[in-house]
This record gives structure tokens, sequence and C-alpha cells, in this order.
């Protein structure tokens, strides 16, 4: 690690009242000051590496926030996540790590057989025997977490299903190249679904290249910068194959790391391909006057949650306020807090169950007093975090991927 | 630290809310002032004024040091312990009352200043002071620091909102000074005394202040001057016609520099200085208070000026003063942020001497701060893995200090004394200011256990 990254920290505190586990514990060992200067002190040699250490450095979420409000440009969640992959880098990965992040992960199709189990389990009705009987009360904790995590999943994946190429349903204006998350396209399919609908709709040609492998995020938050890489090759390789404007995601996590290919590759291509990646917002709201005349009223109390690869990765905030706002007869309420983590941040909530259910907490709280009806986000963590968190506490609000309200304001459906 | 006593401790605030594992203390031994730090032997959250008095009377049987500490973002290292307890008050952060009749509201010193701000609005009502750090600072720390902020020139300090205190002193006994009432001559007045007492005299559990009607409307103006002296004249000539503004900042051409480097928002390279300027009031005042702003700048060899029609311009306006510290901070790891602050009447001379000291001692000290009221703060880019050149920046400081004095201005207007300024205050206050201010502390805390060490 870069020892002027650390010591650029001018200990001036901003970043603390941003930093969800410091609003948790008023601790500084839990603030991203704290953590720069236990990272600093470490390098300095003036603390070892021990378990505590360790320990207060695995309470950061990397959700960035402290990134946003630093006026010196110190990122401490990013350099809290470098510690933790070059430790293991230095350890190497571990069988279990190997086998997920290398062979499993990268390539959709292994990844999809791989969750039929799961989705037989559901369908067969075992999983509500076992969730009555409380079956998995008798699994280590971070799968029985895990479980509690999983929506119903749908029949297939939409990668199976859905067209390589979609056409344009009107004039063509462009092309754009639609990276398909893993969660989106596992789990919430749907809204991957209206995706493509409102590109077709704005008159893009979208083109959804099936042999696209997996971002790498997963890579990086296991400590794999290798494995994210071969991944990353593989993907500018993909779509270079393709003449498109742009590359648009609507997955949170995964626009975060794409737009960082140029930067971990250093080479040309990767950088042409960053530069094309646009999160769905923000190439929506570039037709925010056609949106305006397509759309239908919904009458609906609605509220958003930006997620931390949305807002403090790719500084993105206005534009799916903006777009919401476009939708007739709905009523927007900002969000106290709307761009805290929801305590998601990867399998952070499986790692850190308690913390993460602290930040949930705070956050269905706001959502509450925000007196909402539907709340909207747009990243596979947050909606499954949140989803689980609404259910159990506050059952009256559902939620939605932002591109799902969009497309059901333009079908005329109520929602 | 003897393990019996840190028991006893624990008794107190509960395991879980004292810390004195290695990692912990490391990271309480530093607060937001450079290069100083100072490690104790353990840190306290307590959860109760009951707590803190528990606490101060077994420190106090003890003999062993106390030292306040807020969200740790001041500047002159007064919450840094050297072997003492540090004891940490953001648990105390209910806002207790907000007194709609008589006007004041009433906090445990652990809630924050802009969280304040937001509960007396949204009931239309005001609390001015807003330190740049007002996101995370606490009340406890404001008082203690008399904080200031960017509508000080209109509406003052920290001190003029103070109305009413509890504090627990040294041996763990509770003073009340003050209360809801606008007048109050019964004995020595102590309030201005714990205000600003930077942690040396008590631990503030219950703070009362002064509220005001939220101001109806603002206009926000900006004006470039392509000579630093004519921009001195116009705040003093906006001043001399009784316009008083809410905001009225500066930027000097260091910061110019950094900030269109750093956030391109359209500032001309060629001008000395930039004015923000915001009136508040009455909506028919602020009007006319506008137009004669305008017309001073202008006639003072403005080369551009702009009143913002609505909202989003005025965010615009202000988003240069508002990145300037981000964007100096940025350029140099090292950033020595000062206060020192003169008559208004002289800060085009300040400045020139701030210009002349980095000259001679080959600095790059960028300027900005509130015009209006004196308060500069010359900021100091360097590098700490430099120490010829963080010795010729204190060098620098000393200058600028000295000259501050000379022209009848403070070492420091809203940042304290610390253990960073402790060496100039003697120069300021002479040896009877000192011999005076030995004096109350000596009456507040005899043993000499509150923060010892620091101002003096
Ligand atoms: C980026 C930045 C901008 C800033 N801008 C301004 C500004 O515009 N104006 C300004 O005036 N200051 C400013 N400051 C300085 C600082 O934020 C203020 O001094 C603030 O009041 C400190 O609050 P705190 O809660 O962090 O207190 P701390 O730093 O924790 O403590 C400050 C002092 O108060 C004492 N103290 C804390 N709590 C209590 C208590 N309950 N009872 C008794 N004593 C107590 C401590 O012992 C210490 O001496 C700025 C600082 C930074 C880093
Ligand atoms: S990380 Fe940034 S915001 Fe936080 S204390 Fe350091 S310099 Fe300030
Ligand atoms: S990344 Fe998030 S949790 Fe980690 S230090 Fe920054 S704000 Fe705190």
């Amino acid at each position: 690690m870069e020892y002027v990254k650390l010591i650029n920290c001018m200990r001036c505190g901003m970043c603390l009242p941003v930093c969800p586990t410091y609003k948790e514990t008023f601790l500084e060992t839990a603030s991203p000051r704290g953590r720069v200067a236990l990272l600093r002190k470490l390098q300095e040699g003036e603390l070892e590496q021990s378990e505590r250490l360790l320990e207060f450095l695995s309470l950061c979420l990397d959700c960035q926030a402290c990134a946003s409000a630093c006026p010196c440009g110190v990122n401490a969640g990013e350099l809290v996540a470098e510690f933790t992959c070059q430790r293991k880098t230095e350890k190497g990965l571990g069988f279990m790590e190997e086998l997920i992040l290398r062979r499993l992960v990268p390539h959709p199709d292994r990844l999809e057989s791989s969750m039929g189990p799961l989705r037989l389990y559901q369908r067969s009705g075992v999983q509500k025997l076992v969730r009555t009987l409380g079956l998995l009360k008798m699994f280590p904790r971070p799968l029985e977490r895990m479980e509690g995590l999983l929506p119903e999943l749908p029949a297939r994946p939409l990668r199976q299903e859905i067209q390589e190429v979609t056409p344009a349903a009107r004039e063509e204006r462009g092309t754009v190249g639609f990276f398909l998350g893993c969660v989106m396209s596992l789990i919430f399919s749907d809204a991957s679904r209206a995706t493509i609908k409102l590109l077709s709709s704005l008159g893009y040609k979208v083109i959804t290249p099936r042999n696209q492998l997996c971002c790498g995020a997963p890579n990086m938050l296991g400590g794999d910068l290798e494995g994210m890489k071969q991944d990353a090759r593989a993907n500018v390789e993909i779509f270079s194959g393709y003449d498109v404007d742009f590359i648009v995601t609507d997955c949170g996590g995964c626009g975060a790391e794409l737009k960082r290919y140029g930067h971990h590759l250093e080479d040309e291509s990767a950088s042409a391909f960053s530069a094309k990646v646009r999160d769905i917002s923000q190439l929506l709201a570039l037709h925010r006057d056609e949106l305006r005349t397509m759309l239908k009223p919904l009458e609906l109390k609605v509220t958003y949650h930006d997620p931390c690869h949305i807002a403090h990765c790719q500084g993105i905030r206005a534009e799916p306020r903006e777009l919401l706002k476009l939708v007739p007869g709905l009523t927007f309420t900002e969000l106290n807090e709307a761009d805290a983590c929801c305590g998601s941040a990867g399998t952070y909530n499986i790692q850190r169950p308690e913390m993460s259910d602290r930040i949930l907490k705070r956050k269905l709280d706001n959502v509450r007093s925000s007196d909402a009806e539907v709340l909207i986000t747009s990243n596979p963590g947050c909606l499954l975090q949140l989803k689980k968190g609404l259910a159990e506490q506050l059952p009256q609000v559902r939620i939605m991927h932002l591109t799902e309200l969009l497309a059901q304001s333009m079908e005329g459906e109520s929602v | 630290m003897e393990r019996s006593f840190i028991k006893e401790l624990q008794t107190i605030v509960g395991g879980e809310y004292i810390l004195t594992d290695r990692e912990s203390l490391a990271v309480y031994g530093y607060d937001s002032t450079p290069e100083i730090e100072s490690l104790p032997a353990a840190v306290l959250l307590p959860g109760s004024t009951d707590e803190i008095i528990r606490i101060m009377r077994l420190c106090h049987g003890a003999g062993v040091t106390v030292t306040p500490r807020g969200s740790g973002t001041n500047l002159s290292g007064g919450s840094l312990s050297a072997g003492g307890v540090v004891l940490q008050s953001s648990r105390l952060n209910r806002l207790l009352e907000i007194d709609e009749e008589n006007l004041t509201a009433t906090v445990e010193p652990g809630v924050i200043t802009s969280a304040l701000h937001r509960a007396v609005e949204a009931r239309d009502l005001f609390y001015p002071p807003d330190p740049g750090s007002m996101n995370i600072s606490t009340m406890g720390g404001n008082v203690a620091e008399n904080s200031g902020g960017l509508r000080g020139l209109k509406y003052g300090v920290t001190a003029d909102y103070v109305m009413g205190l509890e504090t627990v002193l040294a041996d763990g006994d509770l003073l009340r000074s003050g209360g809801k009432v606008v007048k109050d001559v019964a004995g020595y007045s102590l309030n201005p005394l714990l205000v600003s007492s930077e942690g040396t005299l008590g631990i503030f559990t219950g703070i009362t202040v002064k509220l005001i009607p939220k101001p109806r409307g603002k206009i926000t103006m900006l004006a470039h001057f392509p000579l630093l002296q004519d921009a001195a004249l116009a705040v003093s000539a906006i001043i001399a016609a009784k316009v008083i503004p809410a905001t009225l900042e500066f930027l000097d051409k260091v910061t110019i520099r950094c900030v269109e480097e750093y956030a391109h928002v359209g500032l001309p390279l060629d001008v000395d200085a930039v004015l923000l300027i915001e009136v508040d009031g009455h909506p028919v005042v602020i009007a006319e208070e506008a137009a004669a702003v305008a017309e001073l700048c202008r006639k003072h060899r403005c080369s551009f000026f702009q009143t913002a029609q609505n909202p989003s311009e005025a965010l615009k306006l202000t988003e240069a003063r508002r990145t300037a510290l981000s964007a100096l901070a940025r350029l140099r790891p090292t950033t020595i942020l000062e206060d020192a602050t003169v008559p208004r009447s002289c800060i085009a001379a300040m400045l020139k001497v701030i210009q002349e000291c980095a000259k001679k001692y080959d600095l790059v000290i960028g300027t900005f701060g509130h015009a209006g009221d004196g308060n500069l703060h010359p900021t100091c880019l360097t590098d700490e893995r430099d120490p010829d050149e963080i010795k010729r920046a204190h060098a620098a400081f000393e200058e600028i200090f000295d000259a501050a004095i000379s022209m009848g201005g403070t070492i420091t207007g809203e940042h304290g004394v610390g253990l960073a300024k402790k060496k100039y205050l003697p120069r300021l206050v002479g040896e009877s200011g000192i011999r005076v201010m030995r004096g109350i502390k000596q009456a507040f805390d005899p043993k000499g256990i509150l923060n010892p060490g620091k101002i003096f």
C-alpha cells in the first residue's frame, strides 16, 4: 500500500458522520479516520497485525460513503479492501475460494446449474418445510442467513431466456451492449427484462452477449485480484466484438466494477470499454423529455435508497430521482440518510450479521418515517437485503428496481 | 493505570464502554490537529450525567487526569490526553427540549451541531453558529472552543448563544450557571468563563442555547476582484454602508487556482480575490441590501458580479467556497490550517504579511476565510516527510501570529489554544493575563486533573 495514500488523511473527521459503523458505535476504531490511522500505524510498525486490529478493520463495509465526504480524496473503504486483498493474496486462495471464485462464479452456465438444486428445493416445497421446522438452525449460522436472504427464484435465469439481440421497438437511434449481472439474471430477472424493454422502447437495439462473464466484483471481494483481471479481459474482448455506443448495466455493483476495468488492466481497449459503461439511470436520463411523454400515471408514494455502488462509487445521485419524478401521479419523498449503506455490502450481511442488522434496522426506520409505499433501488445486493428486512419488519412497503417501476409506468400497469 | 482502577471505571460505564487496548488507544491519540499525538491510558464513553459524576469523583480521588472529547475535530490538540482518561461524550446525544415560548434549545453535549440546526429549522427557528465542521462537531466541543462559523459576522459566535450550562466539576460536583432568563446579574458571570474553557474547567453535560426566528429570505452573490486591495476596500465599504451580510467570505489567488483546477467551477485565474456574499432577513430589506452590495462591488472595480436568482444558482455560487478546503488539502499530504484574526480594517495588511511569509519561506499558503470578521484561514500545504519544509512552515506562522498581535488581533479566532498555540499565548495576554487565567483554573480545579497542560 502506498504510504502517501495513508498520510493524505488530514484527520479532519468529515467522514465520521457518514460512516455507518461509526454512527452505530461512536468508536474511533470503527470510523474511516480510525481505519486509515490503524493502517498507517501498522505500516509504520507502531501496531502489529493483531487479531483485534484485523477485527476492527473487518467491520468496514467498503461502502465508500467516507470517500464521498473526504476533502482530501482519501478512500478509507478502498484502503481497507486493498489491505484485505493483499493479505489474502499473500496467503493464497483456499480450496473453496479457488473453487468458487475461479471455477464457479466467472462462468454463468456453471453458476446457473449450481443454482438448479436451490430452485428445485424452493419449488418442491421442501423450503417451506425446512423453514417451518427450523431445520436450518441446525446448519451453521452463515448458511442459515444466506438461505433467509433468498427470495423466490425465477423459473429460469434470464440469460438463458433472453435473445442475444433485442431490436429497437421504433426507429433505431443506437446500439447498446447490455451487461447482465449474475444476480440480476439469476434472481431479479424481471428487473433486467424491464431494463431491456425500456431501452428498446427508446429506440435502442440491445445486444446481450451470451458468453459474457461475471464482472469480477466477487473476486475483488474475495481478495482475488488476478481472477478479477481474467474476467475483465474476457469481457473487454467479448464486447469489443460488437459495435455498441454504450455498455449499459442495471446492477450498481457491476457498473462500478466495469468502470474500473481501464484502471485495473491499464490498457487502451479496457479504458475504451470503461468509458462506454453507463448505469441504466444515466442513459435513461439522457432521454428524459421523451420518457416524460411515454410514462403513464402511477398513484404511488415512492422513496429511493442510493446503493453505495451507485452513489459513492459512481457518483450518481440525481438521475434516479429525476427519473422517478417523471412518472405522473407519483409522489416522491426523499429518504432520510438515503445514501447510507443498507448493510448488505457484498457478503457483509453474512459475515458480520450483528452489525449488518443494526445498519439495516436504521435504514428501515428511515423508510418507515418516509411514509412511502414503495422503496426503489437499483442494486441486487440492496434488493436482497432490503427485501428480507421489509418482509420481516415493514411488510406493508414493497421494493422494486428502478427499471421495473419505470417499465410498469410505461405499460400503464397498476403496480 | 492500575487494573483495579480500570475495574472500578468499568463498573461505572460497563465493559463495552471502556477501551484500554493498544489499538483503540492509538486512534484516540490524535484529533484534527496536525503533527500532535499523545496516548491516553483509557477511553470512556459514559451514557449519562450520573456516570460522569461518578467517574469524576473516582478520578479526583485517585488524582487521575480527565480530558473531555467530543468528535475530536478541534485544531489545537485540545482533546488529547497524555496517560490519562479520555471521556468521549458522543453517547450523550439527546436533544432535550426546544422551548418555543422562551426561544431556547437544551441539548446534551454529544448532540451534533447540524442536527440541532435541522431540528430547530423544522420549527422555523434558527441557531446561527455554523462551523465548517458542523456535520460532525459536537455542541460540547463548540461550547468548549467557542466555535465560530460562516455566519459569524452578522450573528456572532457560540458564546453569543449560550444561556445556560450544566457542568460537572473536577471533584464531581454539579454546577448550574445561567438558564433561560435573558437577564441575569446574580454574581460573577460564569458562562463566559466556561465557554472557550477547552475542557479545563469542567465537563458540560447540559447546554441551553438561545434561538432566533429563522430569516425569511437569503440572497447569494459572488464577486471577482482583479486586485486584492479592491476586494478589501469593498469589504470595508459594505460594512461602512451599514449592510451586515450574514456571510462575507474570501478566497485568495492560490485558493482560486486550486479550486479551479480541482472542481472547474468557472473561476478566472487572473483575479486576486473572490468574495462570496450572502444577505439574509426580510425579503424587502435584503433586496435593498443586495442592490447596495452590487453597487459597492462594482464601484470597487470587481470584474464580475452575479446574484443568484434561485436556490440552485445560489448553490453553484457557493461551490467555490465550499470546495476551498478540499481543493487545497488535496494538493499535498499535510495541511496546516490556521486562524489568525485581525480587526477587519487590517485584512489587506494581514494578507500581505501572509503572502510575504509564503515567499520568504518558500511555501504554498492558500488563504480563505471569513473576511467580514477578520478571521482568515491561511492554509499551508506541505509534507510532513519533509522536516525542513515543516520547520519553515512553523517559522512562517510564528511571523504571521506576531503580525496579527501587532495589528491588535489574536493568535486564534476560533480554533482555541490547546497545545498547539500554548507558546504564543503569553505574547498575546502578557504575564498578568496568564496569572489571572491560572487563578481561575485553580478555583475550578485545584488538583489540576481536568485536561492538564492545555492553554497555558
Ligand atoms: C475541517 C474543519 C473545519 C473546521 N471549521 C471550524 C470553523 O469554521 N469554526 C470553528 O470555530 N472551528 C472549526 N473547526 C474546529 C473544530 O471543529 C471545533 O473546534 C469544534 O467545536 C470541535 O468540536 P468537537 O466535538 O470535535 O470537539 P473536540 O475536538 O473533541 O474537543 C474540543 C475541545 O472541547 C473539549 N470538550 C469536548 N466536549 C466537552 C464537554 N462535554 N465538556 C467540556 N469540554 C469538552 C475538549 O476537551 C477539547 O478541548 C474545524 C475543524 C475542522 C477539522
Ligand atoms: S479520511 Fe478524509 S475525511 Fe476522513 S479524516 Fe481523513 S482526510 Fe478527513
Ligand atoms: S467504507 Fe463505509 S464502513 Fe468503511 S470506513 Fe468508509 S464509510 Fe465506514
